[in-house]
């Protein structure tokens, strides 16, 4: 990302100043890392009732306390769950329209963006795209302004609000160490369904599309994560409308990064242009005060006296 | 023990007033005070639990609404209300408007405390404030909007400083250093200026990356450009507010000519801001237009467009026109609180009720919120009072009578 920008604020610079219009390099788009890796979660096998292994993998090998962790009790599905600085990742149950005999059950965390918002939106770089593909936040430099929770258009990191003295934010690490180590992340490893794959990012999406052409009844004929907001690691596959189990539809196919880059663009500009402005509005004033007072005043000597002195004197 | 002696006068004189300690101490004793006291006597606490057990101890902060009531009041509309310094240093040191001459120095003292207490209310909102410098020293997010802003209020905070520190060192008595830290004035105004312009509109720039959270009728390509204007709407509506207040509470620090001048300049400041909101007026509808919006009018939170737009922008854009047109400052103040009130409602629609508008889980603030940010105001208004009882901010210096800085 900050690659990127410097390029297009060094080539904005070239530009205005030789006075020509050189885009070859800036329209030269950054695809991502070419051999990220990448989860494609197929929620139409995800099982959800008395299983939630993957919840439980997830906190283990995050060391996350399994205080109060049930996986035969169902009635955690009974409402909506969300992401918390003790849970990772969490399997939420939706009503199966088509089939309401089996509702369908989806299992949230951390997208890990190609161009992560919560990363262009950290002040102090916390964030990274590792080239394997997971986003990997560092407690070391974070102050907790929670800008990154603002701008997650997927609302997934999470904050330790009842620490005082050492708060992070807390979100899936798609198991990197793991995937150092050559294993594979723990939810998918663990799965007995097989609904979590993991795999090369771009070997996954033609895995994906090879799944819904073989069985087009079965799947929609969309891979959420292939195209929004820019692309994400994580991929998902279902056989319902994914706004009919909480998948936002409005995010677009625009990487977040690129909203803030107009204005951030502007500020070279204004840090330029300003001063030279605003000095001629104060010569300006000064010189029409001068003019006002006649010939016969003092005002031309202070003047000489330089810079900041005129008006102490009227 | 002549040292010592002298050391007690300077206190004395510097400090207490002219007033020996038990004096001075009998002298707080007001019902005033009694009040500020009941809300430290609160706030303390609550600052104490803040620290001790964590934000979410004394506040509804959450994973899905991690900016509140600290963000929306304490920060952007703070940030907003305290552009009085550099909207008046504009217009007395580079325009050349000396008309305002008398009320810039209460101006950028109003900037420069306002921005000191944002970033004490940041202090409460920030997981780890002691970190605050990492933007400066440590790590660079050169890609954020954020860094943009910590490093301009960083920067803008010590400007301040500077422009305040000819009343300090006149109430010192460093002649030298007076001398020099007024020579700087327009290098500060024009930096100032650039550091004000930027920050102000980067606050709106935020919620450019909030573009599926906040509704449509207030996200806007041109949303950095609606903090700017109303930022500078807020200086000058809060240089009006403040000056009125400072001339009720502090009369006995002003000359009776001076109290004719304020209504003359406020008269000005209302016909100034009252054409400034009424332009601000106009881009909230161009906003509307350049995304095509009309249809979100007639919804729920197109009655708070409508409220926000003509109940707290067009409403007292035309009061205020209307009373300098019929020479009535008192109409003018009325129109300028009207204005205050509005902008703070333009900041918590934008970061609270706008934000997150579709979601299930609203974000009402606990009142511990409200406690904290009513202490962080309260200790910014005894310092206020603090310096004003004791510097050169509404009066002049004796020795710098004839000075016109």
């Amino acid at each position: 990302m900050s690659l990127k920008r410097r390029d297009f604020l060094k080539l904005s610079t070239a530009a205005a100043c030789l006075g020509v219009t050189s885009t070859a390099h800036g329209m030269e788009d950054f695809k991502g890392w070419p051999d990220r890796y990448g989860m494609l979660t197929d929620t139409t096998l995800c099982i959800g009732a008395n299983c939630r292994r993957c919840e439980e993998a997830c906190k283990k090998t995050n060391k996350r306390s399994l205080e109060g962790l049930n996986l035969s009790d169902n009635s955690v599905f009974d409402h909506q769950r969300r992401t918390d600085p003790n849970s990772y990742t969490v399997v939420n149950r939706f009503a199966n329209r088509e089939d309401p005999e089996n509702p369908i059950y989806v299992k949230k965390q951390c997208m890990h963006c190609n161009e992560p918002a919560c990363a262009s939106a950290c002040l102090v770089r916390a964030f990274t795209k590792t080239p394997e593909g997971p986003v990997l936040y560092n407690k070391d430099v974070c102050i907790g302004c929670r800008y990154c929770m603002l701008a997650c258009p997927f609302r997934m990191p999470t904050y330790d609000y009842f620490d005082a003295f050492s708060p992070e934010v807390r979100k899936c690490t798609m198991c990197h160490d793991r995937i150092i180590e050559g294993k594979i992340p723990a939810c998918a490893d663990v799965c007995p369904k097989e609904a979590i794959t993991f795999g090369k990012r771009s070997d996954l999406i033609l895995l994906a599309r090879e799944k819904i052409r073989h069985d087009p009844d079965r799947y929609q004929q969309h891979i959420y994560g292939e195209e929004e907001v820019g692309g994400t690691s994580w991929l998902y596959l279902a056989g319902t409308d994914f706004t009919n189990i909480g998948f936002a539809n409005n995010l677009g196919s625009t990487p977040y990064p690129e909203f803030t880059r107009g204005f951030l663009s502007a500020v070279p500009i204004v840090l330029t242009v300003w001063p030279v402005m605003l000095t001629g509005f104060w010569k300006f004033s000064k010189a029409r005060e001068r003019q006002e007072a006649g010939p016969e005043t003092d005002t031309t000597v202070d003047d000489e006296k330089g810079w900041g002195d005129g008006y102490r004197h009227e | 023990m002549a040292t010592v002696m002298n050391k007690d006068s300077w206190v004395t004189e510097k400090l207490l007033l002219g007033m020996s300690l038990p004096d001075y101490l009998r002298s707080l004793l007001t019902p005033f005070n009694f009040i500020i006291a009941a809300i430290l006597a609160v706030g303390i606490p609550i600052t104490w639990i803040r620290f001790t057990q964590g934000i979410g101890a004394i506040s509804n902060l959450s994973d899905n609404n991690p900016w509140g009531l600290w963000i929306g009041v304490d920060v952007l509309s703070g940030v907003a209300l305290a552009a009085g310094g550099f909207t008046m240093g504009t217009a007395v040191y580079l325009f050349g408007m000396k008309k305002y001459k008398p009320i810039v120095r209460p101006a950028i003292l109003t900037g420069f405390l306002g921005y000191f207490f944002v970033v004490i209310g940041l202090c409460y909102d920030l997981g780890r404030p002691w970190r605050l410098p990492y933007p400066m020293f440590v790590s660079y997010g050169v890609t954020s909007v954020m860094f943009l802003v910590g490093w301009h209020v960083a920067t803008y905070l010590t400007v301040q400083f500077f422009e305040f520190c000819p009343a300090l060192f006149e109430w010192l008595g460093w002649k030298n250093w007076r001398k020099w830290s007024v020579r700087i004035t327009i290098g500060a105004t024009i930096f100032g200026v650039i550091l004000s312009t930027l920050h102000q509109s980067a606050l709106g720039a935020l919620f450019l990356m909030a573009g599926a959270k906040l509704h449509p009728l207030w996200y806007s390509p041109f949303i950095p450009v609606f903090f700017f204007i109303s930022a500078i709407c807020a200086g000058m509506t809060m240089v009006i507010f403040e000056s009125t207040l400072s001339h009720r509470i502090f009369g006995d620090q002003v000359s009776h000519a001076d109290h004719k001048r304020l209504d003359d300049i406020t008269l000005g400041l209302g016909q100034g801001a009252s054409a400034l909101l009424f332009t601000y007026f106009c881009l909230k509808w161009i906003g509307v237009a350049h995304d095509n919006n009309w249809h979100y009018l007639s919804t729920e939170m197109g009655n708070w467009f409508l409220l926000e737009v003509f109940g707290f922008v067009l409403a007292p854009s035309l009061l205020m026109f209307w009373a300098s047109r019929r020479q009535s400052p008192g109409m003018v103040r009325v129109g300028a609180t009207w204005a205050i009130l509005g902008i703070i409602f333009n900041r918590v629609i934008v970061s609270m009720i706008a934000l997150n508008w579709d979601q299930v889980d609203r974000y009402i603030p606990h009142w511990m919120e409200f406690g904290v940010t009513i202490t962080v105001i309260t200790i910014g208004v005894l310092t206020f009072r603090f310096i004003v009882n004791r510097m050169p901010i509404l009066r002049k210096h004796p020795a710098y009578v004839d000075d016109d800085h």
